[in-house]
C-alpha cells in the first residue's frame, strides 16, 4: 500500500528525516514510534503530500506522489484519510457539517443520505446524538474522535493517525485505542499510526517501526520489540533519560 | 561598510520580489481556478454578504462625511473669490475619480481585509488547511476563489455607493449649512460630471479590490508560528493593502486619465 525509499528531510539547519524505509502492507496496522521532535509527524504528513521531501520516494497504490502537483494528490488523498494531532476540526462547523464536509465537497447533495452516513461513523466512532455540537464545546478526546469520523466518512483504503492519544488520560486513551482497532477489523483499513506511547504501540500495532535520528532504527512486531535487547531501543521503552550504554 | 548596505538592499530587493511573485502567483492561480473548476455559491454568496453587504454603513459613513467636509473646506476657499456655486462640481468629480474609491478601499481593507487575513492564518495554524488539503480540498478553491469574485463584485458598486452618499451629503451641507443656491450648485456638478468619472472611480476601485484580496489571503496562507504569527500576518495584511492602493491610485490616476481625461471637454 505505502513505500518510503530513501526519504530525507531538512527544516532550516536540522536534519529531520535522513533517509528513511519503510513499507506498509494493505490491511496491517504500522506504527511508528520515537521521541518527541524525532520527525514521526513529518514523516506522516509526507505520506500524504502535506510535505515535500528534499529527497526519497513515497509509493502509494503504486504511484510515486513525491513531485506530484496539489491537485493531482487530490486522487491520492481521496483513498487516505488522516486523523491529526489537534483533530484540525473546522471551527465555525457543527460536528455534523465537519463530518459531511468530505461528502459535500464529493458532490453529494442527498441531505438525508448524508446525515444517515454521518450518523453511522458518529455511532462507529461512540459520539451519537453529539451532531448539533461545534469544535469548542468538546473535550480533547471527543474531538479527536470527530476527526476520525470526518477521515473516515469516505471509506479511504488508509488511515495515518498522528498521536492519537496524546494529551489524553488513560481511560480515554483506551477507548481510542480500542476504536482504533475496530475500524481495522470493521473496514479492513491500513493504518499508520505514529506515537511516543508505547501502550498504544502494543495495543494497535501489527508492526511496530522506531524511527531514530532520522531512519528507521527497528522494525518487527510488537513481542519482537519487547524482546530487542539494544540499549537505545530499552532506553526508549522503560524511559530512561540516561543511557544505559553510557 | 558599504558592501554589507549593498548586501541589506539586495537581500530586502530580493525578498520584495519574492513576496511580489508569491502574490502573483497566488492571483493567477485564482483565476485559472475560478475558470475551470465549479465555484462554491454558499461560500461566495456568504462573502458577497460578507464584504459587500456588511460593509455598507463603513461606506456610507466615509462617503457622507467626507463628502461633507469637502464641501465645506472648498466653498471656504472658492467663496472668496466668488465661485461658491462651483463647488458642487469640484466636490462631485473628486469624489468620483479620488475620494471614493481610495476611501472605501482603504475601509474595506481595514475591515474585510483584516478579518480574511486573520481567519485564513488562524485556520492555518491550527492545521485546518492541512486538513481541507488532506480532504482533497484545493485551499485556494476553497477559500481564496469565494472570496476574489465576491470582492470584485463588491468593491465597485460599495464606490458607486460612496459617491452616491458624498454627493448627497455635500449637496446637504451646500444648501443648508452653507447657503450656496441648490440649482447652481445642482448645475455646475451635472455639467462637469461626466459618466468616465463614474467610470474611473469603480474601475479604481475593481483594482483595488484585486489588490487587498490577494494581499490579504496571501498574508492568511503564509502565516506562522500561532496566535503572534496570525496577529502579525493581520496587521501586515492591512498596511501592505493599504499601501497598495495609495501607490497604485496614483499610477492608475495617470494612466486612466489618458482614456477618461478629466475635465468639461
Amino acid at each position: 500500500m505505502i513505500a518510503v525509499r530513501d526519504l530525507r528531510k531538512a527544516i532550516g539547519e536540522q536534519e529531520i528525516l535522513r533517509g528513511v524505509e519503510l513499507d506498509v502492507a494493505v490491511g496491517e496496522t504500522l506504527v511508528i514510534i520515537g521521541r518527541s521532535g524525532g520527525g514521526k509527524s513529518v514523516l506522516l504528513k509526507h505520506l500524504i503530500g502535506l510535505m515535500q521531501p528534499d529527497a526519497g520516494e513515497i509509493w502509494v497504490s503504486g504511484k510515486n506522489i513525491i513531485g506530484m502537483s496539489e491537485r493531482q494528490l487530490t486522487a491520492i488523498r481521496q483513498k487516505v484519510g488522516i486523523l491529526f494531532q489537534s483533530g484540525a476540526l473546522f471551527d465555525s462547523m457543527t460536528v455534523e457539517d465537519n463530518i459531511a464536509f468530505p461528502l459535500r465537497e464529493a458532490g453529494m447533495r442527498d441531505v438525508k443520505a448524508m446525515r444517515a452516513r454521518v450518523n453511522q461513523v458518529l455511532e462507529v466512532v461512540e459520539l451519537e446524538g453529539e451532531n448539533a455540537k461545534m469544535p469548542e464545546s468538546l473535550s480533547g478526546g471527543m474531538r479527536k474522535r470527530v476527526g476520525l469520523a470526518r477521515a473516515i466518512i469516505r471509506r479511504p483504503s488508509c488511515v495515518l493517525y498522528d498521536e492519537p492519544t496524546s494529551g489524553l488520560d488513560p481511560v480515554v486513551s483506551d477507548s481510542i485505542n480500542r476504536l482504533i482497532r475496530r475500524l481495522q477489523e470493521r473496514f479492513q483499513m491500513t493504518s499508520v499510526v505514529v506515537t511516543h506511547d508505547m501502550k498504544s504501540a502494543v495495543h494497535v500495532g501489527d508492526r511496530i517501526a522506531y524511527l531514530h535520528e532520522g531512519r528507521v532504527y527497528f522494525q518487527g512486531t510488537p513481542a519482537e520489540l519487547k524482546q530487542c535487547d539494544d540499549p537505545i531501543i530499552q532506553d526508549f521503552l522503560l524511559g530512561r533519560s540516561e543511557s544505559a550504554t553510557h | 561598510m558599504i558592501a554589507r548596505f549593498f548586501i541589506a538592499i539586495g537581500a530586502s530587493l530580493v525578498v520584495f520580489v519574492r513576496y511580489l511573485g508569491e502574490v502573483v502567483l497566488l492571483a493567477a492561480d485564482t483565476f485559472r481556478s475560478a475558470f475551470t473548476h465549479r465555484l462554491r455559491w454558499r461560500l461566495f454568496l456568504q462573502q458577497i454578504v460578507e464584504i459587500g453587504l456588511l460593509s455598507q454603513v463603513v461606506v456610507i459613513v466615509t462617503g457622507g462625511f467626507t463628502g461633507a467636509v469637502f464641501a465645506a473646506q472648498t466653498y471656504f476657499q472658492f467663496n472668496k473669490i466668488g465661485m461658491g456655486s462651483a463647488t458642487g462640481a469640484v466636490v462631485s468629480v473628486a469624489i468620483c475619480r479620488e475620494l471614493a474609491p481610495v476611501l472605501s478601499a482603504l475601509m474595506v481593507s481595514g475591515r474585510v481585509g483584516a478579518a480574511m487575513s486573520a481567519e485564513i492564518g488562524t485556520m492555518k495554524v491550527t492545521e485546518q488547511i492541512d486538513a481541507l488539503r488532506a480532504l482533497a480540498v484545493y485551499p485556494v478553491d476553497y477559500l481564496v476563489v469565494p472570496r476574489a469574485l465576491a470582492m470584485m463584485i463588491s468593491m465597485p458598486l460599495l464606490t458607486a455607493e460612496c459617491i452616491g452618499f458624498g454627493i448627497i451629503a455635500s449637496y446637504l451641507i451646500a444648501i443648508v449649512v452653507l447657503d450656496i443656491n441648490g440649482t447652481y450648485y445642482l448645475d455646475n456638478m451635472v455639467r462637469w460630471t461626466r459618466m468616465r468619472d463614474l467610470i474611473m472611480g469603480t474601475s479604481k476601485a475593481f483594482v483595488f479590490g484585486i489588490l487587498i484580496v490577494f494581499i490579504c489571503c496571501h498574508k492568511g496562507l503564509t502565516t506562522r508560528e500561532g496566535a503572534v504569527g496570525v496577529g502579525r500576518a493581520t496587521t501586515e495584511a492591512v498596511v501592505v493593502s493599504s499601501l497598495a492602493v495609495l501607490i497604485s491610485n496614483f499610477f492608475l490616476t495617470m494612466a486612466l486619465n489618458i482614456v477618461y481625461p478629466a475635465g468639461y471637454q
